[in-house]
């Protein structure tokens, strides 16, 4: 692993960034001021950081209904997220999206997406229009477990496959599809050796290491990249949160989550390993984590005062003309 | 003005505007047709209705792109090259295929601009064919404008005229928004004057067929011949009848219809779908609402009936509004006391 100190820090930047999004969304949602449906990403840092680390703004990612964690990554606004997850007037959408349509055009984030398996077929088109640019674009598209089985997802693979398009589809097995174990919906061994079937190169990696996602998607996105059609990736990981905010979880076993905050955090096993290897001090660490502590409490107080959306606001946007 | 049928018109169009802007591609089942084959060359079939016939040949296999059957796979590809700066044009072969892309029609392409706030933009055509007529029977012969229309931030079009396919899939190609445009199948054979070089028609414009006194008939597509049908044959007994093709439903030319009821102070809309929930009742609702006291009579609607389109020939020509049967309510409408 050949990443240089500020690379380093901008990694741990972003991964704490997302955890402390995510906890303090927790908190505040318990306080009934945050409408709708949210699911954290708390948890899987490790994937979108180690992902998005290894994409530029001129690439493309599109995410899921727990898309805090990818749209951080990808260099969405926190600030205008926050605002957003509120439904303020100048929230990153305007207050008409919320947290599961967050998007950034401007960064390549092409929308969270409500609807589980809707993002890969459009990740599969961005990748025709980034090979048709012939300027070495790609287009990552997350899913969870949940998503490999829908119908669109295949479809979106085995179109990306016989036109050799410059895409890496990521599945993020985070053991649940809402509230059912996935080794009960996925009649395969695994996720990868499913879509190796759709003659897609595909890894099965543990993605509770920033380290080893970040090498392997550094591998199947050059690779891509480079013209050789697209790749794909499954990434062990675990959300420490439930499906939505106030699942009870009782489908989880009883030491689970504690077990998983213990031994699982991608937090940790990145400040241990860069600390026994030398490679950041711990108060190098400790500085990050509470630049970021500062920027969403400031988050939270913006996004809490920042005016809300007028009635006028319903009809605006639809079309671009009409 | 060169004399063109309707499915040379498209073709045509589709030509001229790859040529135009490079950002233009197509893609479908079939629109190259024979890839992979190795008894045939590429571009044997070019659409199994023959629209995109060329297309590779003058444009290449980057541009005009073959693609699986997979109607989800097509769509959501084209939503989001759009979404990435692409001009799609996709072709689903029949809009009772919809079924099968629904999501990334209604709940992706369509609502990208609003969910994220004004700063997406989806420029994307989606061509498809529809309308009984050819013995096809219930999975490939629906009239599914309605579901379409009713769905914020699509833009539905409907062409009559061979002059209308190209002008209005011009304005498709070069609009900014989710584009879903309806081609008749038993039209792509029809003859008329096309306007040479760039022709645009703009959205949201009713085309004003014919002018008549007693009474307004709305149609799109293959009824507004129906329609002209039975107007000739109401003419030769005094009732002159005014004809609106609004070329889209979504946006629809509202003044348009509303002008025309207040001056004849009757309507008849005539459409091939089913009447519950459909464009018909749209129509009518919209006359009722906000210029009731012209009316003179009830309004009618001349619509497909609730059931699927049958196969057997004597069971489609029961189902698809005739012109005797126009011609008959329009009789009833303008006789009303």
């Amino acid at each position: 692993m050949q990443l240089a100190r500020e690379e380093l820090q901008q990694a741990y930047r972003q991964m704490k960034t997302i955890r402390e999004f995510e906890e303090r969304l927790h908190k505040e949602i318990a306080t009934g001021v945050i409408p709708g449906f949210t699911h954290l990403y708390a948890g899987q840092e490790s994937v979108a950081v180690g992902v998005c680390e290894n994409l530029t703004n001129d690439d493309y990612i599109t995410s899921t209904h727990r898309g805090h964690g990818h749209c951080i990554a990808k260099g969405c606004d926190v600030i205008g997220m926050m605002k957003e997850v509120y439904g303020k007037a100048d929230g990153l959408c305007k207050g008409k999206g919320g947290s599961m349509h967050v998007a950034d055009m401007d960064v390549g984030m092409l929308g969270a997406n409500g609807i589980v398996g809707g993002g890969p077929p459009l990740a599969t088109g961005a990748a025709l229009a980034a090979k048709l640019d012939k300027k070495g674009g790609v287009a990552v598209s997350f899913g969870g477990d949940g998503s490999c089985n829908q119908g669109p997802v295949f479809e979106a693979m085995n179109i990306a496959a016989i036109l050799k398009l410059p895409s890496v589809y990521v599945y993020e097995n985070n053991r649940y599809s809402e509230h059912t174990h996935s080794s009960y919906v996925i009649a395969s061994e695994s996720i990868a050796s499913r879509v190796e079937g759709f003659g897609i190169h595909t890894v099965k990696a543990n993605g509770f290491d920033f380290f080893e996602v970040h090498e392997v998607m550094k591998e199947l996105i050059t690779k891509a990249r480079e013209g050789n059609g697209p790749c794909a990736v499954e990434f062990e990981t675990t959300r420490f949160y439930g499906h939505f905010e106030g699942d009870p979880q009782n489908y989880r076993a009883p030491t689970e989550l504690e077990d998983d905050r213990e031994n699982n955090d991608c937090l940790k096993i990145f400040r241990s390993k860069v600390s026994e290897a030398g490679l950041l001090a711990d108060e190098d660490l400790d500085n990050i984590d509470n630049e970021v502590l500062a920027l969403i409490d400031d988050a939270v107080e913006q996004a809490q005062n920042s005016p809300a959306p007028t009635p006028d606001d319903v009809t605006t946007d639809v079309y671009v003309s009409y | 003005m060169t004399e063109t049928t309707f499915r040379e018109a498209l073709t045509d169009t589709l030509h001229q505007e790859m040529a135009r802007d490079e950002n233009v591609i197509v893609m479908g089942e079939d629109v190259v047709g024979g890839t992979g084959n190795p008894h045939v060359e590429p571009d044997f079939v070019g659409g199994v209705f023959g629209v995109t016939a060329g297309l590779y040949t003058k444009f290449g296999v980057e541009r005009c792109i073959d693609m699986p059957i997979s109607e989800a796979g097509i769509v959501g590809t084209a939503a989001g090259a759009a979404l990435a700066g692409k001009r799609p044009v996709a072709e689903i072969m029949f809009c009772d295929f919809m079924g099968l892309c629904l999501d990334q029609l209604m709940n992706q392409a369509a609502k990208f601009r609003y969910m994220f706030g004004g700063k997406a933009t989806c420029p994307m055509v989606l061509r498809t064919t529809y309308g009984a007529g050819m013995n096809a029977a219930s999975q490939h012969s629906q009239s599914l404008h309605p579901l379409v229309t009713m769905i914020p931030g699509l833009k539905v079009v409907i062409p009559s005229t061979p002059a209308d396919a190209k002008g209005l899939l011009t304005t498709a190609i070069r609009d900014d928004d989710p584009v879903i445009f309806f081609e008749h199948k038993t039209l792509y054979t029809i003859s008329g004057d096309v306007p040479d070089g760039d022709h645009t028609v703009p959205f949201g414009k009713a085309r004003i067929v014919s002018e008549g006194e007693d009474c307004t008939l709305v149609a799109t597509g293959r009824m507004v011949s129906f329609c002209e049908n039975a107007a000739q044959a109401l003419s030769e007994d005094g009732i002159s009848c005014d004809i609106i093709d609004p070329r889209t439903t979504s946006p629809l030319d509202e003044d348009a219809i509303l002008d025309s009821v207040e001056k004849t102070g009757r309507l008849v809309v005539v459409d091939e779908t089913p009447p519950r929930c459909s464009f018909a009742c749209d129509v009518a609702a919209l006359a009722a609402s906000e210029v009731f006291s012209s009316l003179k009579a009830p309004i009618k609607q001349v619509t497909a009936p609730h059931s699927p389109v049958p196969f057997a020939k004597e069971l489609e020509a029961a189902y698809v509004p005739s012109p005797a049967k126009i011609k008959d309510i329009v009789e009833q409408t303008v006789n009303y006391k």
